[in-house]
């Protein structure tokens, strides 16, 4: 660190020195966002862990707001759009974080190693990723129509009489959405891992080749132990990001049909703010804080565990 | 090795790709067509990639100038866009010179808390933000909601990374000549930190532009909806007329993949450099 103290001035009077100064003005610097990122993060944390404790429907003021100790959490256990939501997200989190991560990882060693025009790859697979969730979920929403769209007229063609219904039909809803999720990360994940890619030695693979290894040889000796660092990273963060999904959700299906494509977080949504349970939108919060503790904590642990190793 | 079987395979390779990238953004192709279709011409099967009547100019003037107030959307939308970049850049560069370039006791350990709150889920705040906007009498106000997004601490430790990095001279021998710490972050740390808040700003615009769920939350009017809401809105009045919708989904796309063709450089750096190192 720097110190940008002025020597000659340290003679003044002695409260108030170069070093002071300096001292009063970074932390006034850094006030603004501390502040903010205060009063917008960890105190709303906190507030809403007390609001978990409680019955309040927002509208009656504080007064109205009843102490109900653990009730909110004892019952979580029995309802069952929550247990639905909480299964979906598992299933969510099952499918959607390994199916995406191998194609990304496929696509970016191909892409890699394997072709010319490597930029414009790039560029094409990231497209669906800076598009607004809510127009291209527009889009799928017309493609998925059961009776006219193209994907159901394309199943009808090849002989499928009674194509799924998908994001009318309770059995195919998740599916449907975790198809387009899959499809937006992909973009995202394929960066990623290529920047993992241009950071392992070329010399690895040429040695590698002169002592007559595979392709596949080389990938599962070098890529795949060289890239964990980002394959860990990329883990965590999909997972995380799988556990948080909600606009395509409440834009194509609103949870339904008949809660069968619910998750957590639209459960706290439709519980906050549609019917307006505080207490028991605040202590979803909780869980869905708690779920993203525990896979960040794990792997710490698995992490700490490997660097030792 | 035989070099000419190894440029075959190359190419081999890059014709499969190509396949497999044009039947990724199909979807989006689609879309594009769909926009400048006849709405009895967008269903039909098998799909015709080049619409045979082409309707492009009015479904353009229906989504843009008709009762669905579209041009006020994007409007609100750049708004928010450009004041929650700005807000975002300027905090988070004052803390991040903070950070970087300044002793001030204790920073150490605040920089500490502030990175492990980003652990924290937006959505798990949900509730009590709404309640503190209510209370502050922001509810349904674009100032409550570029509140919400102004402070990021993903963008503050980018630039702080990037500013530790600048060499003390410069600031050492600004000292000399007599600057104060004000003139130091607007004259010399900011220019030097172009480059990553170029790439910041840029993100920052397109995640504030794709929002969804925080307008969701903290507006509640028509007339102040962003894009992604006014898309909604539009679903439900035009819900049976796709046409309209794909012309309302390729405006709203349009611009950002145009953005991002030009500075494709700044956006892929900026969404990897917190993810390789991190």
């Amino acid at each position: 660190m720097s110190s940008l103290d002025q020597p000659g001035k340290m003679n003044r009077k002695k409260w108030w020195n170069p070093s002071k100064k300096e001292a009063v003005v970074g932390w006034l610097f850094l006030a603004p966002e501390a502040i903010g990122i205060i009063t917008l993060a960890i105190f709303p944390l906190i507030f809403s862990l007390f609001l978990s404790f409680t019955n309040w429907n927002l509208v009656g003021g504080f007064a109205e707001m009843k102490w109900v100790g653990f009730d909110n959490f004892t019952r979580l256990i029995d309802d069952s759009k929550f247990l639905k939501a909480l299964q979906n997200n598992i299933i969510f989190t099952a499918i959607t974080v390994p199916v995406g991560l191998i194609i990304a990882m496929i696509m970016a060693v191909i892409i890699h190693t394997k072709v010319y025009a490597k930029d414009l790859f790039k560029i094409l697979f990231f497209i669906p990723y800076i598009c607004s969730t809510v127009a291209v979920a527009a889009v799928w929403a017309a493609l998925y129509h059961p009776s006219s769209g193209p994907i159901n007229r394309f199943l009808m063609e090849l002989g499928m009489a009674d194509p799924p219904k998908w994001l009318v039909d309770s059995h195919y809803a998740i599916i449907a959405i975790m198809v387009i999720a899959i499809w937006q990360a992909l973009g995202y994940q394929m960066i990623i891992f290529l920047a993992g890619l241009t950071q392992i030695s070329e010399e690895l693979y040429e040695s590698a080749e002169i002592d007559g290894a595979s392709g596949i040889q080389q990938f599962k000796s070098i890529t795949l132990p060289l890239l964990a660092p980002t394959t860990l990273f990329l883990t965590i963060t999909t997972i995380i990001s799988s556990f948080k999904v909600f606009d395509l959700i409440k834009f194509l299906t609103d949870g339904g049909p008949n809660d069968a494509s619910t998750v957590i977080v639209y459960r706290i949504y439709e519980e906050g703010f549609i019917n307006f349970n505080m207490g028991y939108a605040s202590a979803m919060s909780w869980i869905l804080f708690l779920l993203v503790i525990a896979v960040t904590s794990i792997t710490w642990i698995v992490q700490a565990r490997e660097k030792k190793a | 090795m035989n070099t000419k079987k190894f440029e075959l395979s190359r190419w081999i390779f890059t014709v499969m790709c190509g396949a497999l990238s044009i039947l990724f953004i199909v979807p989006l192709v689609w879309m594009l067509s769909a926009s400048a279709k006849l709405e009895r011409d967008v269903m039909t099967y098998p799909i015709q990639w080049i619409p045979q009547e082409w309707n492009w100019v009015s479904n353009f003037q229906k989504v843009w100038l008709e009762n669905v107030p579209f041009s006020l959307f994007y409007w609100n939308s750049f708004k928010l866009s450009v004041l929650a970049t700005l807000c975002t850049l300027i905090f988070s560069s004052m803390a991040a010179f903070s950070f970087a370039k300044l002793r001030a006791p204790g920073k150490g350990i605040m920089f500490g808390l502030m990175m492990s709150f980003m652990i924290i889920p937006e959505q798990a705040t949900l509730v009590p933000r709404f309640i503190m906007i209510k209370w502050l009498g922001l509810y349904n106000t674009h100032e409550g909601l570029i509140l919400m997004l102004a402070f990021s601490m993903y963008f503050t430790f980018l630039m702080r990374q990037y500013m530790m990095g600048i060499q003390n001279d410069f600031i050492e021998s600004a000292k000399i000549d007599g600057a104060g710490y004000l003139r130091i972050y607007a004259q010399i740390m900011l220019p030097l930190s172009k480059p990553i808040l170029a790439t910041a700003g840029i993100i920052k615009f397109i995640w504030t532009w794709n929002d969804y769920q925080n307008p969701l939350i903290f507006l509640f009017s028509k007339n102040l909806y962003p894009l992604p809401l006014g898309i909604q809105f539009f679903r439900q009045e035009y819900s049976n007329n796709v046409s309209l919708m794909m012309m309302a989904a390729v405006s709203a796309i349009i611009p950002l993949i145009i953005v991002f063709i030009v500075l494709q450089k700044q956006v892929i750096n900026g969404i990897t450099v917190g993810g390789v190192k991190g």
